[in-house]
């Protein structure tokens, strides 16, 4: 689908806030911001919400203390109970306070690689990917405030363009994507 | 904007802009290496291969060629493994805990910081494996279908619960470094115009676009992954202790030990730190983001984790006689005057009076006495596992076995080895890697960079006529 979109560029995450602010005022939606830092404060102006990465940090978390007290609860009770001096070995609650410790890092195991993999998927970023930020500035010291005709019915893009002049940008691009 | 207050030292020094600190970080990996930093990787490439010589004799010939004995049957392999994990200790607590207690100096250090976690844990990870003998039946640590009569591992073991901690902290640690590497990884790819170095560079950065979504996941990931992280490093730790802990030999079944190995692990991680550290702010010019006040904020820890070591050694001497037991006094009594008296005055020494000295502002904001400290307190914690694990069992309960450890050339190699493959690693990392967050000191420039602090508050140079008080 083809696709205009305005990138206005910034050289300062302050000034670009006070932009996104103005635009957003008037009823332009910013559909993204390109940043080499995280902007602190941008989420709320922009309308960006705040991600779940956690609730699924949790899950996979329980899911690895599961795991753990199924596999163990099969090696050390049902398969292959070992008596090791006489401590309790045909249940597993009576046995439970030595299974803690491998209970704990593997339920970390899973929150952490599970999180983190859902992360690299979400934002689609894995090896080999190609770079899609719209200018290469944006790693180092430059802004970008992304707009697309798309999602603004409410304007047509020249007078986004009027707008976002106002907004102390440094350099405006109109480019279409496909 | 965030302010800080007026008379916290800002944290990165000089007239500094984004761009700037873009310039600054990358500019190691752009420009040639100094002659220097080859004369240093050809030292410790040939001390690494030494060490690959040795573990390959050592496998080849067996275990007998160390120097242990029937009594002393565990010696330099676990105290080295001890040490490395040790070592491997200040990366992710740097990380981890600093973050979640939101010190901001902590990004001056912390990504070489947590590199040095990951090659210290993958050394330390080497001993367990090459002290079975048997390298290739290392995988029968983990709970694996086989074919031994459904054997399977036993889950109320130690030193089982030390391979999932360890395997557990070096992947968790590892992922966490290289979400934080993702984004410099970006701008570096977006800057070196060499051809081949810009494709590797794009492999590693994973596509990254850094779009407001991205950085609000990555923020949250970065502190839940923090939040997992803290208490894994003190399980770590704590677990390495239950290896001996949990054991019934007196000078090691002692209760104090996890807390006690806990603190002993960040100090000896924190030594290492400052001794790479301010080598690398040296050689690539970071002074301004590594200055004196993180290297005083550093020594701060090490005076607190030096000290808790030094008490935890003087409450086991303390209980050691207040037990009763005869057999424990005995084990502490004979690791201050016994034979090997000499590995315990080093290690008091090195690791409870020496760091005392650092309550004097002028010694521990002189960097060349935090170096030298760093060496000392890396020492001292080498001679604290070796007292713990050889002490103990050199003298058994019948003294007809009493006997004595003499380390071999294999003992010897292996070990030197290892510090030739870590600083063989270290070295490559500091070459091609940001050996700072770029991204995160450009949050931190405007609350904390020195240009911008002068511009509120009280102004300029407030903090050097107030800070101290």
């Amino acid at each position: 689908m083809e696709d205009k979109v305005i990138y206005a560029m910034y050289d300062d995450d302050d000034i670009l806030k006070e932009g996104a602010k103005s635009l957003v005022a008037q009823g332009v939606h910013i559909t993204d911001v390109y940043s080499p830092m995280p902007i602190h404060g941008i989420d709320p102006i922009i309308g960006v919400q705040h991600t779940r990465l956690g609730i699924a940090a949790f899950l996979y978390g329980l899911t690895g203390t599961m795991l753990a007290a199924i596999g163990i609860r099969y090696f050390m009770i049902i398969d292959w109970p070992m008596n090791i001096g006489g401590k309790p070995s045909f249940s597993l609650i009576e046995n439970i306070p030595a299974f803690i410790p491998i209970f704990f890092e593997f339920t970390v195991l899973c929150a952490a690689h599970g999180m983190a993999i859902t992360y690299l998927l979400r934002n689609k970023t894995l090896p080999g990917m190609p770079p899609r930020n719209p200018d290469p500035r944006t790693t180092d010291d430059m802004f970008v405030i992304e707009i697309s005709a798309s999602d603004n019915s409410k304007h047509t893009l020249k007078e986004i363009a009027k707008m976002v002049k106002k907004t102390g940008v440094i350099e405006m691009e109109e480019k279409v994507i496909k | 904007m965030h302010k800080e207050a007026d008379i916290r030292k800002p944290l990165i020094l000089g007239d500094k802009t984004y761009r700037q600190i873009t310039d600054d970080i990358i500019r190691p990996i752009e420009s040639k290496a100094h002659r220097t930093w080859y004369i240093l990787i050809i030292t410790a490439a040939i001390l690494a291969l030494w060490g690959v010589g040795c573990i390959l004799y050592l496998l080849g010939t067996g275990i007998g060629t160390w120097g242990l004995n029937k009594t002393v049957e565990w010696a330099w392999d676990i105290t080295n493994f001890v040490w490395w994990v040790g070592i491997g200790h200040a990366g992710t607590l740097i990380s981890a805990v600093l973050l979640l207690f939101r010190q901001k100096w902590r990004f001056a250090i912390n990504r070489a910081a947590e590199a040095m976690t990951i090659f210290a844990v993958m050394m330390a990870g080497l001993f367990p494996l090459i002290h079975m003998g048997r390298l290739w039946c290392g995988y029968w640590v983990f709970p694996l279908p086989n074919q031994f009569g459904s054997m399977w591992v036993n889950f109320n073991s130690p030193l089982l619960w030390d391979v999932f901690a360890i395997s557990t902290y070096f992947s968790v640690s590892l992922v966490f470094w290289y979400i934080g590497l993702i984004p410099d990884f970006a701008t570096i790819r977006d800057r070196v115009t060499k051809p081949l170095a810009k494709r590797v560079y794009r492999v590693l950065s994973f596509g990254w676009t850094g779009n407001a979504k991205a950085w609000n996941r990555f923020e949250l990931v970065s502190l839940v992954l923090a939040g997992l992280a803290t208490p894994l490093v003190f399980s770590v730790h704590s677990i390495v202790s239950f290896d001996f802990a949990t054991s019934v030999i007196p000078g090691w079944h002692t209760t104090i030990f996890p807390p006690y190995f806990v603190s002993g692990a960040v100090f000896s991680g924190f030594a290492m730190v400052q001794t790479l550290m301010l080598i690398l702010r040296k050689a690539y010019k970071l002074e301004e983001y590594l200055h004196v006040k993180h290297i005083e904020y550093m020594n701060i820890v090490i005076i607190v984790t030096g000290s808790i070591v030094g008490v935890a050694y003087i409450t086991e001497l303390f209980v050691s006689w207040y037990s009763g037991v005869e057999y424990e006094s005995y084990a502490f009594l004979n690791r201050a005057t016994g034979p090997y008296w000499w590995s315990y005055w080093s290690m008091m020494t090195c690791n409870v009076i020496s760091p005392q000295l650092f309550w004097f502002k002028k010694l521990r904001t002189s960097l060349i006495f935090s170096f030298f400290m760093s060496i000392i307190i890396n020492i001292g914690m080498w001679f604290e596992r070796f007292v713990i694990i050889v002490t103990s069992i050199h003298r058994d309960y019948v003294p007809s076995s009493w006997s004595y450890f003499h380390p071999t050339w294999v003992d010897i190699g292996v070990y030197t080895g290892t510090i030739g493959i870590f600083f063989v690693l270290y070295l490559l990392f500091s070459r091609y890697f940001p050996v700072l967050p770029i991204a995160e000191l450009k949050t931190i420039l405007k609350s904390s960079g020195k240009n911008y602090k002068e511009n509120y508050g009280h102004g300029k140079d407030y903090w050097d006529s107030h800070a101290g008080h």
